[in-house]
């Protein structure tokens, strides 16, 4: 069996107050739509807003090793898309 | 469609601004840094995400600084620079008066509310639309249908009846949220507040797609008295439980981070509220009266000063969570700068009114001062409060809360039927006026206002989503003692 895709939602403070709150629902959400796929976790600061002025690009999620920036719900789930559509 | 105002790029922008102002006043050169704000974010030869060019970004990233720097967009002169306006803020003793300001530049002018055909119109036979207008504004021209602006009223019953949908209400967002009609279009086109309607509802901040209304933010101001080594005291409002993730507690350890000597909640004062609220219902139940109003909602009692004075003598005169905080702040520390953490601008007006309360940040302004800092309230330690709130005192922030309370606290035998205005609009501010005019409420005797649907965790300054921020609120409030067995 294929290794999961792991999907890493940051909510340390810089990211919670620029948009993770927003991203909350991904952590119902994606084990509803991909099952045992993907494994989804809320983490405490990935480390990534801290280096230089990079608060500004915050919300960050990581995709197995893929830093999103500036991530959405639509960013995230389309990541994933492309992950599974790659391991087929 | 979410209650509150969940982050999306006009916040983003807004708190991304705070922070760098927050950054730059602590750093070694406020005025400079401030100045360079526009073209840090905007550097150049960057890409130019929103507007027409790098230079109308920057004009408008300029124009939200002076909001964050606590000043007026609408009189402030072009010619002036950000590093001027910064040094007359840190000057400033007392913060303005109306609370809100409109970027004019970030302001699409949005084509003006009406009535409009679109292509869909078939001309059809039947043509409901015109049988249906009371104003005659509807003709068939060109095989299609006309509205005569100067006939029409807006009353949209030709969207309703057209078979084709093809007519629609074109809408001015902040226009259409604004309950009290208090912010239109000017004579060219661009949003204006008028502030002897205004409420401070924070409706229009929300609505408006361009992120084109501002609150003053008062965050220099704070930081000004934290520098100077002032003991600095942050009253928290219920509401604030939810929006960061992390224990009521440990959020307390974060703030003292931030420079504040002690940190109360608002709850505690609430619970004095229901205390009052409770024993002054029963006394005028007892008087005869058929119903009263609550009086916590910075919002509400705006509207009943401004809108519905006839409202007045049914409304509790019982002050709220905040005035009684903030007198018990002043009563154990005297000489104290008090900061209000608020979920919305209506509580601005409130403290303006009130001496006891010296500023107040929201909710975005807390955010991003932790930011500027790095304090992570998840790492943070647990420090406990000095005093102990209820939990129907906590729960004040949901809609519900401050009637269930109140119920709480009454005689068993005493009839309380409560009635919940979950959110002021035009529709619910119709009610009032005609519970007021009817001396009585078919639905109830206890009527809870709120302004925001959802109550304060659906306030415009709120950082969390109304759910997730629900959840954790609710998880707070069940381990809490009741205030029956804490008033033991």
């Amino acid at each position: 069996m294929d290794k999961k895709i792991s999907v890493k939602v940051c909510l340390g403070t810089t990211c919670f107050v620029m948009g993770s709150s927003n991203l909350q629902e991904l952590i119902d959400t994606v084990p509803a739509k991909y099952g045992d796929k993907v494994d989804v976790v809320g983490v405490p600061c990935l480390g990534l807003c801290s280096i230089d002025w990079e608060f500004s690009k915050a919300p960050y999620v990581k995709v197995d090793d893929d830093v999103i920036k500036e991530a959405t719900v639509d960013k995230v789930l389309k990541a994933i898309d492309e992950k599974l559509a790659n391991k087929k | 469609m979410a209650i509150n105002n969940p982050t999306r790029e006009t916040t983003h922008l807004k708190r991304e601004i705070l922070v760098r102002l927050i950054k730059s006043f602590l750093s070694d050169n406020f005025e400079e840094n401030t100045r360079k704000i526009p073209f840090d974010m905007r550097p150049k030869g960057c890409e130019v995400p929103y507007r027409c060019c790098i230079y109308k970004e920057r004009a408008i990233l300029r124009d939200r600084t002076i909001a964050g720097l606590g000043f007026a967009i609408e009189e402030s002169e072009d010619s002036t620079l950000l590093s001027d306006m910064a040094s007359v803020a840190v000057k400033r003793t007392q913060p303005e008066e109306n609370p809100l300001t409109v970027l004019q530049t970030a302001c699409k002018g949005c084509v003006p509310s009406r009535i409009y055909v679109t292509d869909l119109c078939q001309g059809c036979v039947a043509r409901p639309c015109v049988n249906t207008c009371k104003f005659g504004a509807i003709t068939i021209k060109d095989g299609k249908s006309h509205i005569d602006p100067s006939k029409c009223k807006n009353c949209g019953m030709c969207v309703q009846v057209c078979p084709y949908q093809a007519i629609t209400k074109i809408i001015v967002p902040c226009e259409n949220a604004c309950p009290v009609g208090a912010i239109e279009k000017d004579e060219n086109g661009m949003a204006k507040i008028d502030f002897d309607k205004c409420i401070s509802c924070g409706k229009c901040v929300n609505a408006c797609p361009f992120g084109a209304v501002h609150e003053k933010s008062q965050i220099i101001d704070v930081l000004k008295h934290i520098k100077a080594k002032k003991e600095v005291i942050a009253m928290m409002a219920p509401s604030i439980m939810g929006q960061l993730p992390c224990s009521p507690e440990q959020l307390k350890t974060a703030i003292m981070k931030l420079g504040f000597s002690d940190v109360y909640e608002v709850a505690q004062g609430a619970d004095v509220t229901t205390t009052n609220e409770a024993k002054e219902f029963e006394e005028r139940l007892e008087a005869g009266a058929e119903f009263m109003t609550t009086s916590c909602c910075a919002g509400y009692n705006e509207l009943v000063a401004k809108h519905l004075p006839e409202i007045k003598p049914f409304q509790s005169s019982t002050k709220t969570p905040l005035y009684y905080t903030a007198e018990i702040v002043k009563r154990e520390h005297r000489n104290a700068v008090t900061v209000f953490f608020s979920p919305c601008v209506a509580k601005r007006r409130e403290a303006l009114q009130n001496q006891n309360v010296d500023y107040v940040l929201n909710y975005e302004e807390v955010g991003a001062w932790l930011i500027a800092l790095n304090v992570q309230v998840q790492t943070c330690e647990e420090k406990p409060f000095n005093a102990e709130a209820s939990a129907e005192g906590r729960n004040y922030a949901v809609t519900g809360g401050v009637a269930g309370a109140v119920q709480k606290m009454l005689p068993e035998d005493l009839p309380c039927h409560p009635v919940i205005i979950n959110g002021l609009d035009k529709q619910s501010i119709r009610d009032l006026k005609k519970y007021a005019k009817n001396g009585m409420c078919d639905l109830g005797n206890l009527i809870e206002v709120m302004a925001c649907p959802g109550g304060c965790l659906g306030g415009n300054g709120t950082v969390n989503n109304y759910k997730p921020a629900l959840k954790q609120l609710n998880g707070y409030v069940e381990k809490s003692k009741s205030i029956t067995e804490l008033s033991k």
